[in-house]
């Protein structure tokens, strides 16, 4: 009777918008990402009152900071995941034009902060890193590039996005920025290995990559310095990573306790680079495990994900994300421990810096709307398993 | 597989009989094909994405394996300290070269208040005031009462029983602070050398020690340098040798009426400056402040052996001499007129006391000092060469001692060397230099023509320099040395046993205004080597304005003021030096070196 009177209650025929996010997130990786930000505060507490010292501030001024960029990096993730595929995809592709454009203009109007490469625009209360920005953004280009090449009658997209990738390796290089521009490259590789590169191209380019890192070991006398430090069998105890390898040793099983550290006070870069240094020494290895277990969760579980994924660019898009992430935080532990030469990386999500805290929110913001549980034609799947077709 | 064409004709024919849209038919295969590479794309990236999920996770788990086994071993090597946030505070020794200390540091402790805590400010200043009698109590009395005064030093530096003292006012606002301080325990001996030390950055727990002189300011950096490792600074200076050669000058000095004297102890054959001293002298201890007014070099901070340049006067004969027999130009027998006149750019050359020696060999010349006949072998030897042979006895530079202030004791040249500085040079008169400088000279001619460069530090063999003369020459010369003691100027300056060798030299000094010299100031040099028919050292003794006023009228030649304090040195030290004496038979003329 009342809805004749009033009309029948207008049925929304698609689901709300919360509802529908939660029921589909990969609600795995989203803790995983909430605790890594929170031992990212924890780790601040011990490792960055020095440099505030240092600088003359309150001791937990940076603290402050990173909870200030954190809180905006998550709104900012939560925000992204809640994005379908192909919104993200514009507003990507969109985000990676200026993204571009800003790093092209980096020699004009960027600023060194007298640390030798230009890689930052300087805002006053704080400095934009573009290049941090265009690291995700461009993966989602490519991945748009590599899947519109596989339809039929596309462009050739693969021969576009690696043209892309050549052109901001160098300029990144140019910086020079070795590791963010290992990073795009490692991306794109990863990306075009799960869009069916051929095999003989693959070990090709991992050819390429030994000899442009050779090139770079002749160019640049500080690359080589560090790989020959990282090559000489004794650590001299007075370099950053001996000083890491230290803190390590002496955190031993369950660390020295909370702001008992001592590495902090002599390492440089124990906020960023050698963060992992810091939680080793004053939580000890099981801190650290607990990290690296949370990174592997984020990545594998995305990964195995994607792999019911029939989207292409969805697919190749989430896999260059995750790769990216995991391999950026790979390398920072890595560096730590000894496996790899010493290359400043930053740990995403845990050490300092509001650039990369942000452009980590969105990334893992958009790996979380591609990972996000979509109808993937399941019954396809049972129907050719059973023979049919 | 075959390949089903987009639009197969069978199809399409049937398709237009029917009157059906034949793209309908291509829009379906087109889907099909598109599945089906779909299909195949993703069942291959599904194998790809398990192989990197795979190497992710072994590669994580190999990070915490390797961070496991470095968190399981044992921290082997020694931490580096960390820098920045505390002051090192240690500081090497320095020894002499027997290993006898020189300065070292001691512990003690500084005393600071914080007033605010203070529970009698009015009795802890009266009894400090007591204890440090230099301290005034109503000043302290006031300072302690001031409530914006939060913390003030009290003392630097505390003794013991000073220490004691305080601690017994027994007022909680006194504190001490952990100090190292410098301590020269030999008191003012060779405190020229060692200069001083004071504090630099200062906290409460903690102060640097650095150098503020001497050879304490020239290796500041060194001795505190961690990585030494405590290892200390090996001087050549010898402590026995040095303190007797300190108290004969200083009693020579008395003796001789003189306002200033130092002295140079030399090996001839490394370059080692075992004693060398500047009087009047002071405790680095408790080191004087500078002159405020009046002249610098008057100071007893003022190095006269090092810093200080003075016309030396006819020592400078025998390089003269050298060079004219190294250039062929004469050899020891040569006669040479020095009878008046002799006149050169207008200016008559005198000789001391107007004496006239007639015609005399060169060998002469240097025993009797003759002006005239080395300002003659000065003109044959020329301006070119004379310049190159003093700049290659080292006499153009600063000397290289080891102390901050030697680079103060730069020599003072002509502007232009005419041929008139050339015959004044020759006999030591327009050219200023330090008594190192001297003994540097004298070693070259000593050692066998080998020019050495002084040091302060120990060595262990002998210099490689550049040769400036030849053996034989440097050999005559050596006998002329000789006989300048057994029939010279300086007959006083035998010591039996070690055969001295040596030249006096007794300059007038120049007014400082300009315009010419004091008749009654002069600076009396006597420069000498010995044994002569080997010499091992060389000694460079230098009095300042010496008057020696036993006969009739005042004498102040070196013959009489520097040679007498020299050769009672040369008695103290040879003994203490190792040196043995020797009594050698026969011509004076048949001697020579037989050893190098």
């Amino acid at each position: 009777m009342t809805e004749m009177v009033y009309g029948t209650v207008p049925v929304r025929d698609v689901e709300p918008v919360l509802p529908k996010w939660w029921r589909t997130v990969d609600k795995w990786t989203l803790s995983c990402i909430l605790m890594l930000f929170g031992m990212g505060i924890l780790l601040g507490l011990a490792a960055s009152p020095p440099l505030a010292e240092r600088n003359g501030l309150v001791p937990f001024y940076y603290v402050q900071r990173q909870a200030f960029f954190g809180g905006v990096a998550m709104m900012v993730m939560f925000l992204t995941s809640m994005l379908s595929p192909l919104m993200v995809r514009r507003l990507a592709v969109l985000g990676f034009l200026g993204a571009f454009v800003a790093l092209a203009l980096l020699p004009v109007l960027g600023t060194d902060f007298g640390k030798g490469a230009v890689r930052w625009y300087s805002l006053g209360f704080a400095s934009v890193q573009p290049s941090e920005f265009l690291k995700p953004a461009f993966v989602i280009a490519a991945a748009w590039l590599m899947a519109a090449g596989q339809e039929l009658g596309g462009p050739p997209g693969r021969m576009y996005s690696f043209v892309l990738m050549v052109v901001i390796v160098l300029m990144l290089a140019m910086q020079p920025d070795f590791g963010q521009a290992s990073l795009v490259l490692f991306g794109w590789g990863v990306m075009w290995f799960v869009g069916g590169a051929p095999m003989i191209l693959l070990l090709g380019l991992a050819g390429l990559v030994v000899l442009g890192g050779m090139f770079a070991y002749n160019a640049s006398e500080h690359f080589a310095r560090r790989i020959d430090g990282f090559l000489s069998v004794d650590v001299d105890p007075t370099t950053q990573l001996g000083y890491a390898t230290n803190a390590i040793r002496e955190g031993g099983f369950f660390g020295v306790g909370v702001g008992e550290g001592t590495v902090k006070w002599s390492l440089p870069d124990a906020h960023t680079d050698f963060i992992i240094a810091v939680a080793a020494e004053e939580y000890g290895l099981m801190m650290v495990l607990a990290i690296i277990a949370l990174y592997a969760t984020i990545v594998v579980r995305s990964i195995i994900r994607l792999m019911r994924e029939r989207d292409p660019f969805i697919r190749y898009a989430g896999t260059g994300l995750a790769a990216m992430f995991g391999v950026q935080a790979m390398i920072n532990m890595g560096v730590a421990v000894r496996l790899l030469p010493a290359k400043g990386m930053t740990l995403p999500f845990v050490s300092y810096g509001g650039s990369s805290l942000i452009a980590g929110g969105i990334a893992v913001g958009m790996l979380l709307a591609f990972t996000r549980s979509r109808p993937q034609g399941e019954i396809d799947d049972i129907f050719r398993s059973r023979g049919g077709r | 597989m075959m390949r089903t064409p987009l639009r197969p004709l069978a199809r399409i024919l049937e398709a237009r009989q029917k009157g059906e849209n034949p793209d309908v038919i291509e829009r379906e295969n087109r889907h099909l094909r598109h599945e089906q590479m779909r299909d195949k794309s993703r069942m291959r990236a599904e194998g790809r994405l398990l192989v990197l999920g795979v190497m992710f996770f072994c590669a994580f788990g190999v990070i915490g394996a390797r961070m496991g086994t470095i968190a399981a071993s044992e921290p082997a090597e020694p931490r580096a300290t960390a820098t920045g946030a505390s002051i090192v505070a240690s500081r090497a020794d320095i020894v002499d070269r027997r290993g006898r200390v020189l300065a070292t540091n001691m512990d003690t402790h500084s005393l600071y208040a914080h007033p605010q805590q203070m529970i009698e400010p009015e009795r802890t200043a009266k009894e400090l005031a007591r204890i440090f009698p230099d301290m005034d109590e109503a000043d302290m009395a006031r300072r302690f009462a001031d409530p914006k005064k939060k913390f003030m030093w009290v003392r630097k530096k505390l003794s013991p029983e000073q220490m004691q003292e305080v601690h017994d006012i027994g007022e909680p606002g006194l504190l001490f602070g952990p100090r190292e301080m410098r301590l020269y325990p030999n008191g003012a001996i060779a405190s020229h050398i060692l200069g001083g030390a004071g504090f630099g950055r200062e906290g409460v727990h903690s102060a640097e020690v650095i150098g503020t002189a001497g050879i304490e300011k020239f290796y500041d950096e060194s001795l505190r340098d961690p990585a030494r490792e405590g290892a200390p600074l090996e001087l050549a200076l010898d402590l026995t040798v040095q303190a007797a050669a300190e108290e004969v000058l200083f009693a020579g000095m008395k003796l001789m009426n003189a306002k200033g004297a130092a002295s140079v102890l030399m090996d001839v054959q490394t370059g080692e400056i075992v004693s060398i001293v500047s009087l009047p002298d002071f405790d680095p201890n408790d080191r004087p402040s500078p002159l405020t007014k009046g002249d610098a070099s008057d100071s007893p901070l003022f190095n006269r052996a090092i810093q200080g340049v003075y016309e030396l006067g006819s020592t400078f004969k025998i390089f003269t001499a050298a060079q004219a027999m190294e250039l062929g130009l004469v050899n020891p027998n040569t006669i040479i007129d020095t009878r008046p006149p002799f006149k050169v750019g207008g200016h008559k050359i005198g000789e001391f006391a107007n004496h006239n020696y007639g015609e005399i060999s060169v060998a002469e010349i240097i025993i009797k000092s003759s002006n005239r006949g080395t300002g003659k072998m000065a003109l044959a030897i020329g301006k070119a060469r004379q310049q190159d042979f003093l700049k290659r006895l080292g006499m153009f530079e600063p000397t290289p001692a080891e102390i901050v202030e030697a680079s103060g004791g730069k020599p003072l040249l002509p502007k232009r060397w005419t041929d008139l500085s050339a015959v004044t040079i020759s006999y030591g008169h327009g050219i200023s230099t330090s008594p190192l400088h001297l003994a540097a000279g004298y070693a070259a001619i000593a050692n066998g023509g080998i020019a050495v460069k002084p040091t302060l530090l120990k060595r262990s063999g002998p210099q490689d320099g550049a040769r400036v003369m030849s053996e034989s020459v440097a050999a005559a010369s050596r006998l002329m040395l000789r006989k300048v003691v057994t029939e010279g100027t300086a007959s006083f300056g035998e010591v039996p046993g070690y055969h001295v060798g040596g030249k006096t030299g007794t300059a007038d000094k120049p007014k400082e205004k300009g315009g010419g010299y004091y008749k009654d100031k002069v600076i009396a040099t006597f420069a000498t080597i010995f044994p002569a028919h080997d010499p091992k050292y060389v000694l460079v003794v230098t009095l300042d304005e010496p008057v020696e006023t036993s006969g009739t009228k005042p004498r102040r030649t070196a013959g009489w003021t520097a040679v007498p304090v020299a050769a009672e040195m040369i008695g103290r030290i040879a003994p203490l030096l190792g040196l043995r004496p020797e009594f050698i038979t026969g011509q004076l003329e048949g001697v020579v070196r037989i050893s190098q």
